[in-house]
């Protein structure tokens, strides 16, 4: 009898939540399993990376020098007599060899692992901010219109900032208190204004002149015609070489794609029954939008940026092996490769134990990217 | 049509003004100047900075600078800070250098993706298709310095044929024969490495997009009406995945310089990557500048061009 | 109910599709029978297997994850399902046409309607360019499409629904096959279209003597077109009859009810009747007949045995053992 109720009242199959559902399908995917799981061991790797080789005397000291003890082969055991105490590696063994200057490789891998996983992150993180926060105006309020005035006052603003800090301080200051003061008069201008008949021009400066919707997209159009990787040689070669100039050099040029989709995803919300009854019920903008469209959007984007993710590790990976990645004395797997390749036949680990490690870190990214974007589309769960 | 044509062209050019600004912003506002290249260089004296900076305008403002490069630019009076050549000759000789490698790896590229995708999409799930899917993602995911390395090795220690720079130096009283298979070597390494991951990328793309086609219901009605599957698949599934390729066509156009400069760096191969290269390295402003106000130009051009060809393709898109 | 009388017989049919660990019995054990000339009907709610059953006659099941289980389908005589796709390619289009559901996704986009036509006719027969051009215009003026030879440059998206769903049926008829599976023609057009479209299927079904197998949900149209009708559920046919015994004398609580949710004249301004509960998940099906936990004759039996066909009268038969006599 209860059977007989049960498949009365529910007649679909048993409910699953969606993170269930989906982790059920993301299971079958074996490469994307493992990608996840060495992922886990590299984040791993990195953390404890980060502790063992930063600080006064480090476990494992990845700037070390031992000029007698260079280019040593893998697994090789120091020389015990023609060391100071506190050179002998603490494992004991050159796990992965040693370098031209007879560091230990394997403490300079767990300090580059570091590096690779943080401008990973960073960078992704602001392209992704970025790429939200835009798409989510242009989508949103792109209807919206920008007004002359408004305009006028944001010119005026950036060139008094940029006079300011080019030096040319009174021009800079003067430009920028009109700006302030234009503001200010506009807020008020209702209460000012409210009974007076306004002159043929300040209606046209009040007039809607272009959506902000257009100039985002254009802003997006403009930024599309750099050459990614020429631009951010380019503006790291400029910039005072440091690692978090890179992390926001690519993070800075990689936001538009996600602009471009979050916008047409809101586009689309935006027209949506849910997105409306929100409305009628008097919720406001800031809830609509980070309560009922985002958790519809932001899946899509969470997976193209474990992708993103990738490409920002080979990117950085490309600018240390050009050298112009994170300075010298802080080894990452780029300039370890980028350091080892004039040694390439005498000693072939320099190259190919940091090429293997960013090619299998990349990888994982990249696998599990992929895993989780097929869960995620409905079109290839249909046909199973 | 016309008018689509007009306005798509006035928007391009409103584009490319605002990138020309926002390059020249990005030089000139970083910091550092390019007449302190070499401060400790003894022989830089304050008198030949002043003489530096008057003869390219850097002691004016900022946006007269700007108009003084754009108006060299298009008149083609620029000139590299660090040789005082023309820059638009520079750029062209570099140019020719890099279109063989350009060339072959294009050809490469849309010769291997577009069979290795269609096999994959249409045996999916077989043995070819995970092994086609494996190696994309590891050619994907290869650094590309390294990959080149490998291949060094391997070509070098198996084969012992030079393969760094355009052709092996000291051969030129060789016969013929010799030289041609000489260049053909050196061509083929670079070419195939900047390849792979277009290949790589490109195969997933056509796979997915084959997928997406085939389980459309055109192609079940094509079936039904008893075609032979090689109809079913490269007639009526193939015609309509190979849209979007359309517009991919016009993009490969600005291939021609942004993905070149590490491969052209491990070659030594003096291409337009290994200029632009080198210019950010002396900080040769006029150069950097006029090599991402080309490849501004070449993006738009390619974009231009694909919707021109998304035109004549898609029957649905008239206007 | 011997072969040679049949055009179409198909006999226990089970197609099941797989999905992760569960399997669902879209179709399992049909059979019904067409013979030539007449018109078929399989009605059912939407999900209750009646397109997986036509989409099998053809071997057009998506595998995987579908896959056939067993039975039979005879078409004159040759059972479809042993042959090969090459023998299989020569049925479909030139013996057996289908006519799809949603005539805007079923045109190639990129082709023209000419091209979409004759290309059935190029593979199954050795046509002049010219005498193809001519069969296509004929065919297009035999589906009511105004001034065709122009319209055989079109684009499918240069039509309207209706003709859309015209060039269709002229496609389907192209090579003069025996049969004509019709999946919910009409369903995707407005109600005016449908009433055209249906005419027109009639027409060309009297005219050309063929047979069609019209799969449909909705009942009005059953009543308007169909010699025999089959009525699905969960994948199993529950009810057959000619459409006069269906109508007039239904014998399985399913059809009862749902020929009671028919709005009709006689129950005006009363509550539509409706059936309680929905269909049930093709992969939890529950024991013995599927239909009991929403029969309001259901007796205990019916929770663990799955009912036999009972014989009502002349061809009329029902799965029904409470409602018997």
């Amino acid at each position: 009898m209860t059977n007989t109720q049960q498949t009365l009242e529910s007649p679909l199959a048993p409910k699953q939540t969606r993170l269930e559902e989906l982790w059920e399908l993301f299971r079958q995917n074996r490469l994307a399993i493992l990608g996840l799981i060495i992922f886990l061991f590299f984040l791993i790797t990195a953390i404890i990376g980060v502790i063992l080789t930063s600080g006064q005397d480090p476990v494992f000291d990845p700037a070390m020098i031992r000029l007698q003890e260079k280019l040593l082969p893998p697994l090789t055991r120091p020389n015990i007599e023609t060391l100071q105490p506190a050179e002998i590696p603490t494992l004991g063994i050159y796990l992965l060899g040693t370098d031209d200057l007879g560091r230990d490789v394997f403490s300079r891998m767990l300090q580059g692992a570091w590096v690779s996983l943080t401008v990973g992150f960073v960078a992704v993180g602001i392209s992704v901010l970025v790429g939200i926060f835009m798409g989510g105006i242009a989508g949103y309020f792109g209807q919206g219109h920008l007004r002359y005035d408004q305009i006028i006052i944001s010119c005026v603003l950036i060139t008094g900032g940029i006079l300011l800090a080019l030096g040319t301080t009174y021009t800079g200051v003067g430009l920028l208190v009109a700006g302030h003061i234009y503001i200010f008069f506009s807020i008020f201008s209702k209460k000012i204004l409210a009974r007076r008949t306004l002159p043929k021009w300040f209606n046209l400066l009040h007039r809607g002149a272009i959506s902000i919707d257009t100039i985002i997209m254009r802003a997006v159009d403009i930024m599309l015609c750099f050459p990614t990787f020429f631009l951010i040689l380019t503006v790291v070669a400029l910039l005072p070489a440091s690692m978090y100039n890179i992390m926001i050099v690519i993070g800075l040029t990689s936001w538009m794609g996600t602009t471009r989709f979050v916008r047409a995803e809101f586009l689309s919300l935006r027209e949506q029954d849910f997105v409306t009854a929100a409305k009628a019920l008097g919720v406001g903008h800031f809830r609509i939008i980070f309560r009922h469209m985002m958790p519809n959007a932001i899946a899509p984007v969470l997976v193209s940026s474990t992708i993103g993710i990738a490409m920002a590790i080979l990117t950085e990976a490309g600018l240390s092996f050009l050298g112009f990645g994170v300075p010298p004395p802080h080894a990452t797997w780029g300039n370890i490769l980028s350091d080892g390749k004039r040694f390439i036949f005498d000693a072939p680990w320099l190259t190919f134990i940091p090429g293997i490690a960013i090619l299998i870190v990349v990888l994982c990214f990249n696998l599990f990217g992929e895993g989780l974007r097929d869960a995620l589309n409905p079109k290839l769960r249909e046909k199973g | 049509m016309f008018s689509f044509i007009g306005r798509s062209i006035v928007q391009k050019i409103i584009t490319l003004f605002f990138v020309s600004v926002v390059s020249f912003l990005i030089i000139h506002l970083a910091p550092g100047e390019p007449s302190q290249v070499d401060p400790m260089n003894p022989k830089f004296t304050p008198e030949m900075v002043e003489r530096f900076q008057k003869e390219f305008h850097l002691d004016k403002p900022l946006y007269v600078q700007y108009l003084y490069f754009y108006r060299d630019l298009f008149t083609g009076k620029i000139v590299s800070w660090k040789d005082s050549q023309s820059v638009l000759t520079k750029i062209w000789e570099r140019f020719l250098n890099s279109l063989p490698l350009f060339i072959v790896g294009t050809i490469l590229t849309w010769t291997l993706s577009f069979p290795v995708g269609i096999r994959s999409a249409i045996f999916r799930g077989g043995i070819y298709d995970r092994s086609a899917t494996f190696v994309s993602y590891l050619l994907i995911s290869i650094p590309g310095f390294f990959f080149a390395y490998i291949l060094i090795i391997l070509v070098v220690t198996t084969l012992h044929v030079p393969v760094i720079g355009m052709e092996t130096f000291g051969l030129g009283a060789s016969s013929w024969g010799t030289t041609l298979m000489d260049r053909i070597w050196h061509l083929l390494i670079p070419s195939v490495l900047g390849a792979t991951g277009g290949i790589a990328v490109l195969s997933r793309y056509v796979r997915s997009q084959m997928l997406e086609v085939e389980g459309q219901d055109y192609v079940r009605t094509a079936k039904a009406k008893g075609l032979p599957p090689e109809q079913v698949h490269y007639k009526h599934a193939l015609r309509n995945a190979l849209l979007p390729f359309v517009t991919m066509f016009g993009l490969i156009l600005p291939g021609l310089i942004g993905g070149s400069v590490i491969i052209e760096s491990i070659f030594s191969w003096p291409g337009m990557g290994r200029m632009a290269y080198e210019a950010i390295l002396a900080r040769d402003y006029p150069v950097i500048l006029t090599v991402n106000f080309v490849a501004a130009v070449l993006v738009l051009v390619g974009t231009f061009i694909s919707d021109l060809l998304y035109l004549v393709v898609d029957p649905r898109i008239r206007l | 109910m011997t072969d040679s009388k049949n055009l179409l017989s198909v006999q226990d049919l089970k197609v099941y599709f797989r999905a992760k660990d569960q399997v669902a019995r879209a179709v399992d054990g049909v059979s019904f029978d067409i013979r030539p000339g007449e018109t078929v009907c399989l009605v059912g709610e939407s999900g209750c297997g009646k397109t997986v059953s036509a989409l099998t006659i053809l071997r057009l099941i998506p595998s995987p994850p579908g896959e056939i289980m067993g039975g039979r389908v005879l078409f004159n005589g040759v059972d479809l399902l042993d042959l090969d796709e090459t023998d299989m390619q020569k049925i479909r289009g030139n013996h057996i046409a289908m006519v799809f559901q949603e005539p805007l996704t079923s045109l190639n986009p990129v082709f023209t309607i000419g091209d979409q036509i004759g290309e059935g006719i190029t593979i199954h027969e050795q046509v002049e360019p010219e005498e193809l051009r001519k069969r296509c215009v004929q065919l297009l003026r035999d589906v009511g499409i105004p001034s065709p030879e122009q319209r055989l440059k079109d684009y499918p998206h240069q039509l309207s629904g209706g003709q859309r769903q015209r060039v269709m049926i002229a496609m389907a008829l192209a090579c003069n096959p025996d049969l004509i599976i019709a999946d919910e023609p009409t369903t995707a057009l407005d109600v005016t279209v449908q009433a055209q479209i249906l005419n027109l299927i009639k027409s060309i079904q009297q005219k050309a003597s063929m047979s069609v197998l019209y799969i449909t949900h909705d009942l009005g149209v059953v009543a308007n077109i169909a010699d025999r009708v089959n009525v699905m559920y969960a994948g199993v046919i529950v009810e057959m009859g000619d459409a006069y015994q269906i109508f007039q004398n239904p014998r399985h609580p399913y059809t009862k009810g749902l020929l009671a949710a028919l709005p009709g004249r006689s129950r005006r301004g009363r509550r539509l009747h409706s059936i309680p509960g929905a269909v049930p998940n093709p992969a939890f099906k529950p024991p013995g007949c599927p239909f009991h936990p929403r029969c309001s004759f259901a007796i205990e039996t019916c929770k663990t045995r799955f009912p036999e066909m009972c014989k009502h009268g002349d061809g009329h038969l029902s799965r029904c053992p409470v409602l018997k006599d």
